[in-house]
């Protein structure tokens, strides 16, 4: 069965309202698109819709912090995160304002609707600012216990949920940790490193290549920013190769933030799987992603591409 | 909105007009001293928002050096970040820091970065510098001190140029739509931005027509006028139910005669001799005015 991670996000921000009176919601006219329409019938007063206003969305979202406020402030990935990008990184990432940055229907989502709707630089572009937590759940239950620990953290953070049907990958004895890798499936000849939808997707290779006598771990990387170093250096030094997959671009994303980390600490041959650098063509999410080898079969052919280079 | 508290809990809110007007001469003499020393710094626009500043913190906001995170505390934005030398200038004098430490402005390592940043100096709430920041922020706000029914009021100063943000007008809609007569943005009409005179670039005039569109309450002032500064600010919601739009008519450089109403002036340093000459001409115009 498949989950829209946006009802995980919606159910818990309700549940959480409940609990907390400090909680509030702000919206860019994107109250049916963020699920919110639960929340504004319950906290009408504590919904801020703000209009078609990026800018003043996460402007917003700082002054109610400021007033001693939690706001998860939500909107479509790709407006929230290059129309308020200066106001993600000044008024709150540099100003270290108490806001929960909530990016939905994120990657390639939108399909058809193009490229100027697809968020596909997020991860890149924010994990590029200082003081900012950037976490990329991977199914309901990795979606409902990040909207907590967000609630929790004191400090700015971004979550990237996607309106894709996801699987799930968690167990409810999965416990989410910022920062913290979690291992999907243990392995030793071989590292497959994925976040958010594609998760799945990763473990379903790792199937594919233990039929073909590969044994591969998988990590799902919620956390882009601050990255897992020690799950990285452990996967590099203990299966001596790596396959990232992303439903982002290869450049500055999931992939490169692995590559960091390996080439400075413990360098094995890796493989990205992504979006190249290039513009989607016309298509629907299944499409695309089929296009540009956002595919079980692709990473399994990566992995097994670099067994045999790297026998 | 009354907060049913003294107008400032600072430690010179027995401060008279005259008083006022003459301490506003002083910390223009500090700040240039300030911008001279780290031979960097916005002195056109410091200038004319200096009195602005010191009505605001001397005798309007609700303010405690001592607990400058109070929860109750009235907000003060500054919006128009670049003019960080008058900010800090006014908050060491209200005693938010050590006035000592204005020599490190822009310094290796020192908290007084030309932009101010709220994670390390008391009294700053949101860091600002990249333009048309502030009145989004403050927007917020004062939505959360309605929420949660607190007395406290928000104000925010914005430069004139700044005003070309659209992010200011987004802004200008909500306040309406939620009728936060809790919020006050000043903006320093010194009808100057970096490269030229605002109308040569883009005029915003007839700007309180344009607030008063964007449903406002307007009030135009001389910014450089103490009564009418105290009268105003100290008197707000001009209307209930509406934000008030204060312009605030204000000369670029104000107070020294060769810096006054000059673009060239908006970033520009003081040499040794200038300087000599700017204080001097301060001092005489501190004491030549007979309240």
């Amino acid at each position: 069965m498949l989950h829209d991670c946006r009802e995980a996000f919606a159910e818990t921000l309700e549940a959480l309202a409940s609990e907390r009176d400090d909680i509030v919601a702000v919206a860019n006219d994107s109250i049916g698109s963020s699920k919110l329409g639960g929340f504004r019938g319950s906290f009408p007063d504590r919904l801020f819709n703000v209009g078609i206003a990026e800018q003043t969305l996460v402007g917003t979202g700082a002054g109610l912090a400021n007033a001693g406020l939690v706001p998860f402030v939500s909107s479509a990935s790709c407006f929230l995160t290059a129309r308020a990008l200066e106001q993600i990184k000044a008024d709150v990432a540099y100003s270290n304002t108490n806001v929960k940055l909530i990016g939905m229907s994120s990657g390639m989502a939108y399909g058809a609707l193009g490229p100027t709707h697809h968020s596909i630089e997020d991860f890149a572009w924010l994990r590029a600012i200082a003081n900012l937590v950037v976490v990329a759940p991977a199914d309901p239950e990795e979606t409902r216990q990040a909207v907590r620990a967000a609630a929790e953290f004191h400090g700015p953070i971004f979550l990237r949920i996607s309106r894709m049907g996801v699987p799930d990958v968690h167990g409810p004895d999965y416990r989410f940790q910022i920062g913290k890798a979690s291992v999907l499936r243990e392995g030793t000849d071989v590292t497959l490193i994925a976040n958010g939808v594609m998760a799945h997707k990763a473990l379903e290779a790792a199937d594919r290549l233990a039929g073909r006598g590969l044994e591969a771990r998988v990590l799902n990387m919620a956390t882009v920013r601050p990255i897992d170093r020690e799950a990285i250096v452990a996967a590099a030094r203990e299966t001596g190769r790596i396959v990232t997959a992303e439903e982002h671009t290869v450049f500055g994303g999931l992939g490169s933030a692995v590559a960091e980390v390996v080439v400075q600490e413990a360098p094995v041959p890796m493989r990205m799987v992504g979006v190249p650098g290039e513009f989607a063509p016309t298509g629907e999410p299944e499409f695309l992603f089929e296009h540009f080898g956002l595919t079980s079969d692709n990473i399994a052919e990566k992995a097994e591409e670099l067994a045999r280079i790297h026998a | 909105m009354n907060t049913g508290r003294p107008a400032t809990r600072s430690a010179r809110a027995d401060l008279s007009l005259e008083e006022l007007r003459r301490l506003a001469f002083d910390l223009r003499i500090r700040d240039l001293q300030m911008i001279h020393g780290a031979g960097i710094g916005h002195t056109g626009g410091d200038l004319s928002a200096m009195d602005i500043l010191t009505v605001l913190y001397f005798r309007v906001l609700d303010v405690d050096p001592s607990n400058p995170m109070d929860p109750g505390r009235d907000r003060f934005v500054m919006s128009k970040g670049h003019c960080s030398g008058a900010l800090y200038t006014t908050l060491a004098h209200v005693g938010f820091f050590p006035k000592d430490e204005l020599a490190s402005y822009m310094k290796p390592m020192s908290r007084l970065n030309g932009h101010p940043d709220r994670t390390k100096v008391p009294g700053v709430e949101t860091n600002t510098g990249p333009l048309g920041h502030g009145l989004p922020v403050a927007l917020g706000m004062a939505l959360g001190a309605r929420l949660q029914k607190q007395a406290w009021r928000t104000f925010v100063l914005t430069g004139d140029g700044e005003l070309q943000e659209g992010s200011n007008w987004e802004a200008a809609m909500n306040a309406a739509q939620h009728g936060l007569d809790n919020l006050t943005l000043i903006v320093d009409r010194n009808r100057f931005q970096q490269g030229d005179a605002v109308a040569n670039t883009v005029e915003l005039d007839p700007l309180a027509d344009k607030f008063t569109a964007f449903g406002w309450a307007v009030r135009e002032i001389d910014g450089h006028d103490f009564e009418a500064l105290a009268s105003v600010l100290g008197r707000t919601p001009a209307e209930v139910g509406k934000p008030t739009a204060i312009i605030a008519h204000t000369h670029k450089g104000c107070g020294v005669s060769f810096m006054e109403d000059q673009a060239g002036w908006h970033h520009r340093v003081p040499s040794d001799e200038e300087l000599e000459r700017a204080i001097r001409e301060l001092t005489e115009r501190r004491d030549a005015h007979v309240a």
